[in-house]
């Protein structure tokens, strides 16, 4: 026998141990299959398996219980039942997981010459009821490669005498194509494509370097798109140019995508975690669960690898040294399972890591004679400290709260080194709790290369950005309106948004570009911000546009001007600098740290009024859209609405948009107004596709009071609200969508906005 | 073997230490940051990366360059010597970038005391070569603009 890795070893002890248990399980539910309990262990188990494999890359091992996993998983889950057939074959997987298992043992490798594919064809197929799987016209469906019309009636011919199979003559309708075919048969016959085909592992110097060569690229790409438009004679060949245009667009798509490689969700990391928390829970003699919410959040890999460790730590010492064992927690009146919580998240342009638990909680009396004892802090030092400041000190090197030396710690990790790895990185840890409550420790990552949302905006002729978290909303201040919104209070201007005054800062003048003064009563925008709880409105000159920007960090020169939280390269090559909203909230003196002026989510909380936006629909009448519904507002030339059919459509940002007048959907009397120059657009966008509502004119955004509702019949409307002292007819934007484009619903992603819209909300 | 990288800034002629130098390019797109000391010329992207760029010029407190004569193309796009230091890459602007030269034998000397007091903080000393003056940047002094630096202050706008 090879000597072979330790940890292997363990993986092939732990797992024959559960192997045998398994067997006894899977006995067990035979004669009781509803055992839900009994079947989420089992599913544990092989779960635990599937995912030590994959780590291992023992890949044979992997995909055979990957196939018995998802069979477990239907199980457990109440989709299928228990059939002697399903428990034979999960049976003989256990047997064909043993025999890889041996053949690790012996040889070190998976070996080639046991074939399972007709065992994980025969799992896959029994995901499904029905004798022999989902027929294929189902996974065509299922896959969007044909509608169940199309194979309803290929059905209804084969009963008619035809002889050809669905998928023939699917194919021979033209409803679906030979590929799709043949990935539904790959799909019936249990070739899981999610891991087999669509996903290679690749090196990652590989993508390091992919990256360096696509940056080389954009080089060459700007130096000539500037060179075309430096053209000495002014005329440059314009096909030339239109390569140039073309290779330009191509370069930065490929740019972006390399760099989405790069990115990684959180899960990477955590999904050892459970069977860290399993394995130590066992040790501890502690029931714990884990529960982990945000696992897509994305982080460079880089970010990834550092905080592994860390993570590890904080989880283990979370099961360790945080969650009581049963009785006590019996005793404290908790359940006897205690719960240890992941949580991740972008925020303010940093991704947030949480760790917490509901244990014991940190006594900072115990910390602070700890400290006192180890001599990292004097008696007179600690009457002047908060209990957060004591709290602190578990971060501080040489501290320990572990009465004994259990073999968790011991690993030469302390917080110490949590702490000091985190802030490598730039970021920072720290710690609440509540005693009898529990601990939560939080990690601020920076995002480095994390991709976030945000808003471009421009101001004294150059582009900003602002992380969308931030952004609240955006006011257009139009010439008449930045006379007469913007008021002095104090000399400090400000802006009367829904009775609510909103201070003003002019970017420009924030950053030094203008004397101060000078941008007063000049148009714009006002860029609704939000910082520690508290809300300014930054004046900008233009709003550009909102995108995924991919931040980097700025070199030691700019770390001191905190107006920065970093910069980006946007598609065209050029840097851009992305703004921090508390900063410069503070810089202006609008954001203190005392103040708290209410918000308008908390506003609208109290009282329970949702924001609308209204608008003129023509004939004197208004409407309201719910404000989470609106997604921009455009003004289009009349002149570039075109009609296909009998729609009329706009092309918006490389779309197609679908429009819908408003006048006409709600019957609006006479003539349309407007001067027929330019038209008001309410965007609605949910995932790729948009609709255009044409309005004729915005007048406001107002808060609906909550209970003015009344219902009034009229097609998609959801009835009448009261906004100021004006009768408001409330769209049903569900209907007033369908209207526009009746696919929307049916392949919008329903992600996005206003997804449940609050209108269809009220409705219910 | 003593290497260093030379490049003219206006009249003078200066050198890095090559080891030092990173690589060297022209770009075009600058981008301005506001409240950063007036050294600083503004953030470029190299391949993807976000690099700080110092103007020498500035740096040293030499004049505003003469007006680019009007022969050949007019714009005249920037040379970025991209030096890396403690594993940050900078680049440094200057006006055009000469060869790698050998000065192992070229007799070295204090910098002159004509020198600005101020400049002379930021040499190491000077080559004599043949026909000019190779001046030895100290390019960890160079590169360390504070916000408070004696060269650097003034255009910052006094705001509470």
């Amino acid at each position: 026998m090879e000597a072979i890795d330790e940890i292997v070893a363990e993986f092939l002890v732990e797992s024959h141990e559960s192997l045998d248990q398994l067997d006894r399980d899977l006995l067990a539910l035979e004669q009781n299959p509803g055992s839900r309990d009994l079947l989420a262990g089992v599913f544990r188990t092989i779960h635990t398996i599937k995912g030590t494999s994959g780590f291992l890359a023992f890949h044979r091992l992997e995909e055979l219980s990957h196939v018995g996993e998802n069979l477990l998983s239907r199980l457990r889950d109440g989709g299928i039942a228990l059939t002697e057939p399903r428990s034979t074959a999960l049976l003989e997987m256990v047997d064909a997981i043993r025999g890889l298992l041996a053949d690790i043992e012996h040889t070190g490798g998976e070996g080639e010459d046991v074939d399972h594919a007709d065992l994980i064809a025969r799992l896959s197929a029994l995901l499904e009821d029905g004798p022999d799987g989902a027929p294929i016209g189902q996974v065509l469906v299922e896959a969007g490669d044909t509608t169940q019309e199309a194979v309803e009636l290929a059905r209804m011919e084969q009963r008619l005498g035809d002889q050809r199979l669905i998928g023939a003559i699917l194919v021979g309708h033209g409803a679906t194509t030979p590929a799709a075919v043949d990935d539904a048969l790959d799909t019936q016959a249990g070739l899981p494509r999610s891991v087999v085909d669509s996903s290679v592992r690749v090196d990652v110097d590989l993508l390091d370097s992919l990256m360096r060569l696509v940056g080389e690229l954009v080089l060459a790409r700007n130096q000539l798109v500037s060179r075309l438009g430096h053209g000495q004679d002014g005329s440059a060949d314009s096909s030339l140019a239109r390569s140039a245009q073309r290779l330009s667009l191509v370069t930065s798509e490929l740019q972006e995508q390399v760099m989405k490689t790069r990115m990684q969700p959180v899960d990477t990391v955590w999904s050892k975690m459970p069977r860290v928390v399993r394995d130590l829970a066992r040790t501890c003699g502690r029931q714990v669960r884990l529960e982990m919410e945000g696992r897509e959040t994305e982080l460079d890999r880089s970010v990834l690898e550092a905080i592994k460790d860390p993570l590890t730590h904080l989880v283990r010492n979370a099961v360790d040294h945080g969650i009581e064992g049963p009785e006590d927690r019996v005793r404290a009146g908790k359940a006897a399972e205690g719960v240890v919580t992941l949580r991740a998240y972008h925020e303010a342009g940093q991704v947030h890591l949480e760790i917490s638990e509901d244990g014991a909680g940190i006594d900072p009396h115990r910390i602070a004679a700890k400290a006192l004892e180890r001599g990292l802090v004097s008696r007179a030092q600690l009457a002047t400290m908060s209990t957060r400041e004591i709290l602190d000190l578990i971060f501080l090197p040489g501290f320990s709260t572990a009465e004994e030396v259990t073999t968790v710690s011991g690993r030469g990790v302390g917080m110490d080194v949590v702490r000091t790895r985190i802030e490598a990185i730039g970021g920072s840890v720290d710690v609440t709790s509540t005693v009898g409550e529990g601990s939560t420790f939080r990690l601020t990552i920076p995002l480095t290369l994390a991709i976030i949302p945000a808003l471009t905006i421009g101001s004294a002729g150059r582009r900003y950005a602002v992380p969308q978290v931030s952004v609240l909303e955006l006011v257009r201040l139009s010439g008449e309106h930045a006379r007469g919104g913007v008021e002095l209070i104090s000399g400090a201007p400000v802006y009367r948004l829904r009775d609510v005054l909103l201070p003003l800062v002019r970017l420009d003048e924030q950053l030094g570009l203008v004397p101060a003064g000078a941008g007063d009563g000049r148009g714009g925008f006002i860029v609704v911000l939000q910082a520690e709880q508290q809300r300014f409105g930054l004046v900008v000159d233009d709003v550009l546009d909102t995108q995924e920007i991919v931040v980097k960090p700025l070199g030691r020169h700019l770390k001191g001007i905190p107006v920065y939280a970093g910069a980006t390269i946007l598609g065209d090559g050029s840097v851009v600098l992305i703004l921090d909203a508390a900063t410069l909230g503070r810089r202006a003196n609008v954001v203190t740290a005392a103040a708290r002026v209410p918000t308008v989510e908390a506003a609208a909380a109290d009282e329970g009024v949702e924001p609308v936006l209204v608008v003129e629909i023509g004939g004197g009448r208004r409407a309201a859209f719910p404000l989470a519904t609106v997604t921009r507002l455009e003004e289009v030339p009349a002149a570039s609405i075109e009609r296909v059919g009998d729609r009329e459509v706009v092309q918006y940002r490389g779309h197609i948009m679908p429009l819908v007048r408003i006048s006409t959907l709600l019957g609006v009397q006479g003539e349309p107004g407007g001067d027929g120059e330019g038209v008001q657009l309410v965007v609605h966008s949910r995932g790729e596709r948009s609709v255009g509502f044409v309005v004729e004119r915005i007048v406001d955004i107002a808060t609906e009071r909550a209970g003015t509702r009344s219902d009034l019949d009229g097609q998609a409307l959801v009835g009448s609200v009261v906004v100021g002292d004006r009768v408001v007819e409330l769209l049903d934007m569900d209907s007033a969508i369908l209207a526009a484009d009746p696919q929307f619903s049916a392949d919008g992603h329903g992600q996005g906005g206003g997804a449940p819209s609050p209108a269809s909300g009220a409705r219910a | 073997m003593r290497q260093l990288s030379t490049f003219t800034v206006g009249t003078h002629l200066f050198g890095v230490e090559v080891s030092l130098v990173q690589e060297v390019v022209r770009l075009h797109q600058m981008t301005p940051v506001p409240l950063a000391p007036p050294a600083i010329a503004g953030l470029i992207n190299l391949r993807g990366d976000v690099l700080t760029a110092v103007d020498l010029r500035a740096r040293l407190g030499l004049p505003a360059p003469e007006p680019v004569p009007a022969a050949g193309s007019g714009m005249r796009e920037p040379v970025n010597v991209v030096v890396r230091l403690d594993g940050e890459p900078v680049s440094l602007l200057v006006d055009e970038i000469g060869g790698v030269l050998d000065v192992s034998q070229v007799p070295f000397e204090q910098t002159p005391s004509t020198v600005d007091e101020r400049v002379r903080g930021l040499l190491l000393g000077a080559y004599a070569l043949p026909d000019r003056l190779l001046l030895a940047l100290n390019a960890r002094r160079v590169l360390d603009v504070g916000m408070g630096d004696a060269l650097a202050t003034g255009r910052e706008p006094a705001r509470g």
